[in-house]
This record gives C-alpha cells, structure tokens and sequence, in this order.
C-alpha cells in the first residue's frame, strides 16, 4: 500500500481547509451555486436527485482496513448506513449534506483519502486490476505504475482543465479485468524478450458514441512512460473539441483525424517531451514500487482445501481465484444478492470486509469494476473461516462472473441524468434466475445496465446489455447482446425495439433459453452469439 | 398546475413550495401559476433553496403530483430502498412513482 509522505498529507490537508472555507462563504452567501458549483465539483461533491453526493477516490481501487472501516464510518455517521461501490472502483454516498461535507473530507484525510479529481475534465481516479499483485497470470504488479500516474496526473496542471474527463487504466496481465480498452487511454504492461514495456491503446470508451481504443504503441519502454503520456494527452488537449460536449471526449479526435494521423502527432509530441526530462529517476520508482512490495506469504502454506461443506465448495468454484503464490488464493466479495441493489454495502458489511481484510489478507481489499470487493491473498487453509464470516454478514453469495452478478448504475431511483430506472431491473432479472443451479447452468454471463446513454453501468461491454431509455414519459429498455469488456472486447449490439420493465426481464430470459438450445461444448453465452449473431435471438424476441 | 421544487441548500434534501415556505412533502406544495421564476430567485437570493425549478403536475385529492416521472422518484425518494422514502411504512409506496 502506498503511504503519503509529507508533501501528500500536507497537499490534502490543504484542499480540505480551502473547502472548508469555500463551504462557509457558499453558506453564508458570499458565493453563488453559479461561483460555488466548480469548486464543489473539484471536490466529488455533486447535487443529485435526492441530496448532494460525494464521490470518494480509491485510487486503482487498492484500500487497507484503517480506510475500509473510515468508509463504514462516513456510512454511519454523515450518510443513510451505507455505501455505493462503483464502476470505477470508487465510493459514492448519496445522502451527503453540505454543511457535513468539509467534516467528512477532514476524516478521509486522516487515513489518505479524498475525493479530489473525482469529478472535472481532468485525470481522474486510475483504475487497474483488482488481482494486482496476486494474479497468477500478471507480468508485474501494475499498481507502481498506476501510483506513478496518480501522482503525475493530480494537479497536473496542464491537464487539469481538458476538453472533457479522462480516463486512465493499467492492467499487467492477458486477461483484462480493469475493462482497459474502453478508456481513453489503457496501458497493458507486458513483458518482450524480458524486458517490461507498455502497449498503449488511446481513445475507448462508452456513452454515446461508444468505441474501442486503437493500438497507438506496441511497445513503450517503462521508463519513457509518463513522456509518452503526456505527449498523449498534449496531443488531446490542443485538438480536442472544446466546442462541443458530445464531441469532446479523446475517442472522437483519434476517430476523426484517424489513429495513425494522432499517433504521428504523439510520436512528435513525444521527442520535444522526452527531452525535458520528466520520467523519474529509476530510484523515485524503486521508492513507489517499495510500497507495493509482496507481503510476508507464508512459504509453508498448505494447498489443501477441504471441500466438503458443498455451499463453500460452490463458493470456492466461483468466486475464488488462482494466486501466485502457492497455499493462497484470491476471495472476491460478491455485492450482488439476489434481489439486493448491485454495489451497495451497508456500514456493518463495510466494517465486516475491513475486519476480514486485516485478519486474513495482509491488511488489504479492493474495489472492482464490477462493483465487488476482493481479499487478494488469503490463505487456502482460512478461506472456509473467511466464508463463514461472509456467510453471517450476507456476503457470501457464490454468483461471481453469473447473470446474477450483475452491473447497474444508480439509474432514476439517485442519478439526475438518468431516463429510467436500473436497479430494480436488475433485481428483477436476479430474482427471476435467484437459483444458483440454473446460473451455473449458464455459466458465465455478463449483464450490464444503464439508466441512460452515458454508460456508468458499461451496457456496451455487457454479453448482455440493457439501456434504460425514455419512451414518451415512460421507462424503456434497449436489449443488446455480445459486449464484452474483457481481453476479447467488443460492443453490444441492440435487438431491436425496446421493452418495458417487465418485458425486458422476459428477453432476458428467452435471450438465455435460446443460448441454452444452441449452444456447444464449453461456449459462454458471448461465443455462441459470435458464432450464431443476432438472427436466432432476434427471432425468439420479436418472432 | 405548476409547482415550485429544489433542495434545501444546507441538508440537500428535496424540498416543495407550499407558498409561504418549503416543506419536504409534494403533498404540501403550492399552485405558483406564473409566479414560479420570481419565487424561485427571491428564495434562490435568501439562500434557503438550491437549484429551484417550476415543473408540471396534477392536483389529485393526496395533493399535487409531479407529472414526470424523475420528479416523482425525488418526491418519494429511491423506488428500491422504500425504508428510505417518505413514506418507510407503505409498502406499495413504489408505486406511487409509476
Ligand atoms: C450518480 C451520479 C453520476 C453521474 C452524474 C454520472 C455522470 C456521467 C456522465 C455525464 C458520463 C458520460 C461522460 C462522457 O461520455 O463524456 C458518465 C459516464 C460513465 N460513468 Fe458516470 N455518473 C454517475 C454515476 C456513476 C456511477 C455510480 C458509476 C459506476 C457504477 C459511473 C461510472 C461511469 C462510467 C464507467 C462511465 C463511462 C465512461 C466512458 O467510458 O465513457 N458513474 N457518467
Ligand atoms: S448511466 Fe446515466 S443514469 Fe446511470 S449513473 Fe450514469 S449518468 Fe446516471
């Protein structure tokens, strides 16, 4: 885990003594909501549909117990006893007042946290994978590089005011668990001949023109890597569309002057940048990297598992993943129970994965993009302990990667942007596939929803897709099939017209027995719709 | 008719012009006719609301009922979480909303 020094603790003690006193004038009236909404912004602190709501960065979405529990905390203290975990590994609360707010920052201050750069067209909160360092299949541990780029990118004050938000992944393995091609910049670490370099796709992402990132780099070696960057990002910021909100975003440029014009720009860019010097030296990045060193693994730990209690081997199958190290294993937390509301957890529950955290994982837990909590290194021979406790706090649902496990943004019950509703969709759909069985039958399914077309809920990425859209004053639900967000990455494709609320839960479940009748040895629902298309589905949805 | 909403500036809480205050329930609002914009900037100014705008709605024997639907899930609160409502101990609150 990375740890402030000085220079950090004094720069976030600092921004929340300046909210503090820009929340006293907007009391007071000496500010506007026109003057103060900016600066309200600068601090995750938005107005929504019921309250403000305070957006709270994990930065690549890496947490020890101390901060877990302060997020319990704010729960109970300042918010409704409970927390909404999403899909940018981050914290959202959504019953925030405004004169508790400065009090709020104060406390995540004192554990190394904030909300700052949560919200703004700049570089927000990095994302990575949640297996970081424990991955049996990583190439290295990503985390170092995603802490470089957070302490490159916050306050970089050439990009802090970019033509629209930007988004930054890092992963480290083949397999893509951070969704790294949808965001406007993703850096996968790989290893050539021994030595580490980045491939660096620019220019993914969802919303409303949704697109994969184009290979810009097969190769940056590590230490060019913040030149490179930043050449990226000079590029974006001196030809991206200010004019336009729709247009803004860096998928757009590369899509219109073309991935190989942009990259011609950014290898230019890229000389004049290197010169200047700005990559650390290599001891700077030994110093991050330290932080991220492995935990003391016990070499003696037994890979042994008793299996015989048949719900924890369910659970162990599903939501229980290879380590690095032998006698280990990774324990995702599945935030999805049946009927629940994807990503919640309440302050109990928080303070139960904390405990967890620090008694059975070297004092640390993540945030997934999928909305779920991972311990990443817990020893096989506590894992039956570990399921117990989970079991007792309503978290040890076995659904990981299933059509239960599903992503759904706040949609119209918290967000003001939404057109329709996407939580009880999703409980609906899990409630209608509740037995484990049958989702296992299935096998791995990916549903994603969103209540309108900006895509928090990743519909795009989902093998199955739902966008909640507004048919004259009603909610509507577009149904598409064959996203995925993973290393085989595609878009969702839409069926055709769209159902109301009921009806789509139906689609789904005609959209999943027509899988069943067609598919062949070992095929995800995602392989059977590329080898079929759309056709037979279409015909079992529209006849 | 059209009716006067926004938050409450200190707690963010959603809140309806009754008229001569705000109150948390739509059920106490006020008919503001053309009135709407000027009320919305003299309470704007007093710092008593936040982001106040007129919406459309319907006048029903429990009081006024937003017309659009986003204005109904803030009257009530979140559909999913009725124990977080206004009305924690109706059960069919949700369908208030639809
Ligand atoms: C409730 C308050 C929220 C607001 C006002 C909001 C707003 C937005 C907007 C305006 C966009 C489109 C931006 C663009 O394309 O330029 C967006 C995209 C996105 N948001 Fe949210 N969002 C909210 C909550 C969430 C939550 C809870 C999540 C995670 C569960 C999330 C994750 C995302 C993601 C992943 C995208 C897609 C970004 C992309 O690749 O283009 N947001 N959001
Ligand atoms: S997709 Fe739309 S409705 Fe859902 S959280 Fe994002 S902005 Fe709100």
């Amino acid at each position: 885990m990375y740890k402030y020094d000085q220079y950090d603790q004094s720069i976030v003690d600092t921004r929340v003594a300046e909210f503090r006193d820009q929340v006293e004038r907007r009391l007071s009236g000496a500010l506007s909501e026109d003057q103060f909404k900016p600066l309200r912004l600068m601090n995750g602190l938005y107005l929504q549909l019921h309250a403000y709501m305070l957006r709270v960065a994990v930065p690549y979405g890496t947490l020890d117990s101390r901060q877990m529990r302060m997020l319990g905390h704010i729960a109970r203290k300042y918010d409704r006893g409970y927390g909404h975990f999403t899909t940018r590994q981050n914290i959202q609360y959504n019953w925030i007042k405004l004169e508790d707010a400065p009090d709020i920052l104060a406390e995540l201050a004192t554990v190394e946290m904030h909300a700052i750069q949560t919200s703004g067209n700049c570089i927000r909160n990095i994302s990575s994978d949640q297996f970081a360092g424990a991955a049996a299949d990583e190439v290295t541990d990503p985390r170092p590089w995603a802490e470089l780029l957070r302490q490159w990118s916050s306050f970089h004050p050439e990009f802090s005011y970019l033509p629209r938000k930007f988004k930054i992944a890092v992963i480290a393995s083949a397999q893509d668990r951070a969704a790294m091609r949808l965001h406007d910049i993703g850096i996968e670490i790989v290893d050539r001949d021994g030595e580490h370099g980045a491939r660096i796709f620019v220019g993914g992402g969802m919303g409303r023109t949704p697109m994969i990132a184009p290979e810009i780099r097969d190769f940056v070696p590590l230490a060019d890597l913040l030149s490179y960057l930043e050449a990226c990002l000079r590029v974006y910021n001196r030809h991206g569309r200010r004019d336009n909100i729709y247009k803004a975003r860096i998928k757009i440029l590369i899509h219109e002057i073309g991935a190989d014009a942009y990259r011609d720009q950014v290898e230019a860019e890229f000389t004049q940048v290197k010169a200047l010097g700005i990559d650390p030296p290599q001891a700077e990045f030994d110093r991050i990297a330290a932080f991220f060193a492995p935990p003391p693994f016990d070499v003696s730990a037994s890979d042994v598992l008793d299996r015989s209690d048949p719900d924890f081997a369910v659970w162990l199958d599903q939501n229980v993943s290879a380590h690095k190290v032998p006698g280990y294993a990774v324990a995702t937390i599945s935030l999805k129970p049946v009927g629940g509301i994807p990503g919640d957890a309440t302050a109990e529950q928080i303070d139960v994965m904390a405990d967890l955290a620090e008694r059975y994982s070297f004092d640390e837990c993540r945030v997934t993009h999928a909305q779920n909590i991972v311990l990443p290194h817990v020893c096989k021979s506590d894992l039956h302990a570990v399921w117990s406790a989970l079991s007792d706090a309503g978290l040890a649902e076995a659904n990981l990667d299933l059509i239960s496990d599903i992503i759904a943004c706040p949609g119209l019950d918290y967000c003001s942007l939404a057109n329709a509703r996407s939580i009880p969709v999703a409980q609906k759909i899990a409630t209608r596939f509740a037995d484990l069985g049958r989702q296992r039958e299935l096998g791995e399914l990916k549903l994603k929803i969103s209540g309108c077309i900006n895509a928090c809920g990743h519909h795009h990425a989902g093998h199955i897709g739902i966008l909640g859209v507004d048919k004259k004053g009603t909610e509507n639900y577009q149904l598409s099939l064959g996203g995925s967000g993973a290393e085989d990455v595609s878009l969702a494709k839409i069926t055709g017209p769209g159902f109301d609320e009921d009806g789509v839960v139906d689609a789904v479940e005609k959209v999943t027995d027509c899988y069943l009748s067609l598919r062949e040895d070992g095929e995800r629902f995602v392989d059977t719709y590329r080898r079929v298309g759309m056709e037979p589905f279409k015909a079992v949805l529209y006849g | 008719m059209k009716i006067l909403t926004g938050n409450d500036l200190r707690s963010g809480d959603v809140v309806w012009w009754t008229g001569a205050r705000w109150s948390r329930h739509v059920e106490d609002a006020f008919d503001v006719g053309e009135n709407g914009e000027r009320i919305a900037r003299e309470e704007e100014a007093a710092r008593r609301v936040n982001v106040p705008y007129v919406i459309d709605a319907v006048a029903t024997p429990e009081g006024p009922r937003p017309a659009h639907i986003k204005d109904r899930v803030r009257a009530l609160g979140p559909t999913v979480r009725i124990d977080l409502t206004l009305k924690p101990a109706d059960p069919a609150a949700g369908s208030w909303v639809i």
